[in-house]
């Protein structure tokens, strides 16, 4: 099966809906991890989703990419009705994503870390690899250019034969972001790019989101906590609070809303 | 148009012509990019800088026109150079790390109408600039990274110049005639390019030079070390700098050879061990960095590599130079010379990239007798040269098997060598510059009138008719008690172990001689790692006890040197502490070409200094410091000063 992310955004233009989740409600067992949650993705933009801990940012991330399944309510991708799927399926529907700790291969190096992020569109089998010569060869070929590509995007030539386990935090997380942008993703996924990072590693790492946004076109769905970062790189922002939506819109209408503002400072009980 | 034989080649562009001709299909320049290197022959360099030039000539581009460059090396920007010098325009490379004040100086100065970026950073920075630079009419850019969204009025990427250049060229049949005459019309004593000196002291000067300067220059360097279309080399030095333009650009274009641009600065030793360069050329820091990291590698590896590099490295000391001089050895060692250049040499040539180098040379500074030695007994041809900016570089170089640490060589070909009364080296030659841009009593403070140049070093000629530089004639100084106090001959010596890497001397005019020091991060933190030494940063780790103890050790070795020397015996080092930050071009204490500002760093540094004179062992100061893109910030620290031993002068022992 062959990755059909592509061909389903294609006929989607700039500023329309790529994703939209409606009345999502999600839970495990008794616990209510997200409570009725509607928003939506438009075509080439930066959403970031924002809350204290626990709020159910990354569950709602796992809901995106279709990891989870919520019990109420429903997912539209590419305007298409989307149910429950298998791993398989979920690979190749076009959303790629970066994790919370990072989960790269650290014995491998940033070449083919960045490599494992083509898979979805590699379409030789086993015997054709044993045999090497011809369209297996030829197919490398055409990867291992993307991948370049990729190397020089993120500027990390340098490291390119170095297996990831011996970098520094924030490079690895840059290799992260590679692979996720090796898969050609029409949903990128970010769960806190910038956890960790300095503030010289987190202004190059905006730099680079802004860069994939400008550059790929792509839709770009973040988690994140610096405000600083996230008030200034994000088209729209989505507030979640205890598992349900409390603030949606411009940063500039987040950032003035009372509910998120009570969020995040505290609001005295009476 | 004329054929290659009856055309007379005295500018850039006629070389560039005549090579495509005689050279057509062989490779011309290389760049590494997504992990390979792409190559353009002649044939193609050809075609693309006609492109280019057609494209910049649409875009207002004419005779006299001066365009900035700025930016590391790249092809493209190379290309620049030819495609502003066919339309009789003048390029004017500025160094891409100034910050902006600096920038904005030799812009406004120059002034340039066109300016060249390599990227995003330096567009923003001009752009951020354009308020204050009337003149500057168009920015043009290599890479599109991040530029995509920016008002596209006046700036214009390379690339769509050289479409409109090519569209252009496709749409008139007399358009190339038209070019080609443009270049015919060039003449030799033109000017070629403004190159603006990093300015010790002061603000930068532009030093003109013609085409005649450069490929007199160029020509006469590739005689001196036979250089033809065969040779390879890297590029990777500031395009600013006289060295990079004669090396990858005058001589490029005059022998004929590929030029290969890495993929990045920070993956340059990948690049040079793909590459091999066959001549090289670099400032003493460079030998010196690469030198550290393999001392540092060496004790790191395991007993049996490590016994096996010293044993062999002692060999090496020993005949090394003088097989390479052709001197005779005997035949023991000579067996032994060739199991440690299977065994040691030739990984640790081949780890460098230095396996095919034919001659390399390091100029600019003085480099450490030692570091010069280690790799002569590789095996390689490391030369010293003498040179500045206003001789388009060659004053003087060490010819093949003459080769003596302390000397700068013999005159160069058709340099005329002298010393003033004061003990001023003066110099004429084909190659001196034209005078500078906008500033004739600079031209002609330096230049007399029948074309003598002051070079502003002290130094003298020996029985060989070598050159030896001792110092900035303004820098040599005198104690109060007389003795000479010559402040970067000091420096140097202390600067040749690996532990420090900047020093600054003080004493003229003063009691004793006492020095500011720089550690090296590398080797010092690798060398407190292995001792269990915790440090979170530069400033601690200088501060440190220990570190102080080895400091102190080095500097005692240079006392007992410089007591033998009978000239220099009054200027051994009394007090010394190390600074709690590196000294940085950002904050002004180095030129851009790494150079000590000795005054400025006087002024900045004044209580300190007054502490090293007044007797206090330790002082407290607070330093101002700059980051790259024009942020300011504080950095304190009391810093330890520390009292040294000196040695009695011994009598002058004659030499036979």
């Amino acid at each position: 099966m062959k990755n059909h992310g592509t061909s389903l955004v294609s006929n989607i233009e700039p500023g329309q809906e790529v994703l939209s989740v409606q009345n999502i409600s999600l839970s495990f067992g008794g616990v209510k991890a997200l409570t009725d949650i509607s928003f939506d993705l438009v075509k080439g933009e930066v959403r970031a989703i924002i809350g204290p801990n626990g709020a159910g940012k990354s569950s709602m991330l796992n809901v995106i990419n279709g990891f989870y399944h919520p019990q109420e309510g429903e997912v539209f991708y590419c305007g298409q009705k989307r149910n429950a799927m298998k791993p398989h399926q979920i690979a190749h529907q076009g959303i790629a994503r970066t994790f919370q700790n990072i989960a790269l291969f650290k014995g491998m190096s940033t070449l083919d870390n960045i490599m494992t992020g083509r898979f979805t569109h590699m379409k030789t089998n086993v015997l054709q690899h044993a045999f090497w010569r011809g369209p297996a060869e030829q197919e490398e070929i055409e990867n291992r250019l993307k991948v370049e590509e990729i190397i020089d995007f993120l500027e990390i030539q340098t490291i390119r034969k170095t297996p990831v386990g011996r970098l520094p935090y924030g490079l690895q997380k840059r290799v992260e972001l590679g692979r996720a942008l090796a898969a050609e993703p029409v949903l990128l996924l970010l769960d806190e790019p910038m956890a960790g990072m300095n503030i010289e590693e987190k202004e190059d790492m905006s730099r680079f989101i802004l860069d994939v946004q400008e550059e790929f076109g792509t839709t770009i769905a973040l988690i994140e906590h610096d405000m600083g970062v996230v008030m200034d790189i994000s088209d729209r922002v989505v507030v979640l609070d205890y598992g349900k939506k409390i603030g949606d819109g411009t940063p500039d209408e987040v950032r003035n809303n009372q509910a998120v503002i009570d969020a995040y400072l505290g609001v005295p009980h009476e | 148009m004329p054929n290659a034989s009856a055309r007379q080649l005295d500018t850039f562009p006629k070389y560039l012509i005549s090579n495509a001709e005689r050279l057509g299909s062989r490779a011309a320049m290389r760049h590494k990019e997504f992990g390979v290197w792409q190559t353009w022959t002649w044939a193609d360099l050809l075609s693309e800088v006609r492109n280019y030039s057609i494209g910049l000539a649409s875009l207002g581009v004419k005779e006299g026109t001066k365009v900035a460059l700025v930016g590391s090396n790249r092809p493209k920007l190379y290309w620049t150079f030819g495609a502003v010098q066919a339309l009789g325009g003048v390029p004017v490379p500025v160094y891409a790390e100034s910050v902006a004040d600096e920038m904005q100086f030799v812009l406004e100065h120059a002034e340039v109408e066109y300016a060249v970026c390599q990227d995003q950073e330096q567009v923003d920075k001009l752009l951020s600039l354009s308020d204050q630079l009337p003149n500057l009419k168009q920015v043009l850019y290599d890479e599109h990274r991040g530029l995509l969204d920016y008002d596209h009025t006046r700036l214009h990427s390379i690339d769509s110049v050289i479409a409109r250049g090519a569209e252009e060229l496709k749409a008139s049949s007399d358009r190339e005639a038209a070019w080609l005459q443009g270049i015919e019309s060039g003449k030799g004593a033109d000017l070629c390019v403004m190159l603006y000196t990093s300015g010790t002291t002061g603000r930068p000067k532009g030093v003109m030079l013609s085409y005649d300067n450069l490929l007199i220059s160029s020509l006469n360097g590739n005689a001196f070390d036979k250089l033809d279309s065969s040779e390879e080399i890297i590029a990777y030095l500031p395009l600013a700098w006289v060295g990079d333009h004669v090396f990858s650009y005058g001589q490029f274009l005059t022998a004929g050879y590929c030029v290969c641009c890495p993929e990045s600065s920070e993956t340059i030793e990948v690049d040079r061990r793909e590459i091999a360069p066959t001549y090289f050329f670099a400032p003493p820091r460079v030998f010196e960095i690469l030198l550290t990291e393999i001392m540092v590698r060496m004790e790191d590896a395991g007993s049996v590599k490590r016994r096996m590099f010293h044993y062999f490295m002692g060999v090496a000391d020993r005949v090394g130079e003088k097989i390479l001089n052709g001197e005779s050895v005997g035949l023991k060692d000579r067996a032994l010379y060739a199991v440690g250049g299977a065994l040691v040499y030739g990984p640790l040539r081949n780890r460098m990239g230095m396996t095919r180098i034919k001659v390399g040379y390091t100029a600019g500074e003085a480099i450490g007798p030692e570091i010069f030695r280690f790799y002569r007994s590789l095996g390689i041809n490391l030369k010293q040269l003498y040179g500045q900016t206003e001789a388009s570089v060659y004053v003087t170089a060490q010819p093949n098997g003459e080769i003596y640490p302390d000397t700068v060589g013999k005159p160069s070909i058709d340099v005329e060598l002298s010393v003033s009364d004061s003990g001023e080296v003066m110099y004429r030659s084909p190659g001196v510059f034209m005078g500078y841009y906008k500033n004739d009593e600079a031209t002609a403070s330096t230049k007399t009138a029948d074309g003598w140049v002051h070079t502003g070093d002290a130094g003298f000629i020996d029985d060989n008719g070598h050159l030896h530089i001792i110092d900035r004639a303004k820098d040599v100084g005198k104690l109060r008690d007389g003795s000479m106090f010559p402040p970067k001959y000091v420096e140097n010596k202390l600067k040749f172990f690996p532990n420090i890497k900047e020093v600054v001397a003080f004493g003229d005019n003063r009691d004793f001689c006492a020095v500011f020091v720089n550690i090296d991060l590398t080797s010092v933190g690798n060398w407190a790692e292995r001792n269990n030494i915790a440090y979170a940063s530069y400033q601690e780790l200088a501060g440190h006890e220990e570190v102080y103890k080895m400091v102190q050790g080095h500097i005692d070795q240079v006392n007992q040197d410089l007591s033998k020397e009978p000239l220099m015996a009054g200027a051994q080092i009394k007090r010394f502490l190390i600074l709690h930050k590196e000294l940085d071009a950002d904050d002004g204490e180095l030129t851009r070409t790494q150079k000590v500002r000795r005054s400025f760093i006087a002024e900045r540094y004044e209580p300190l200094i007054s502490a090293l004179y007044n007797g206090s062992t330790e002082q407290y100061i607070t330093t101002e410091v700059v980051f790259e893109d024009g942020r300011r910030g504080e950095i304190s620290a009391t810093v330890n000063i520390r009292d040294m031993q000196t040695y009695s002068a011994e009598p002058m022992r004659k030499s036979a």
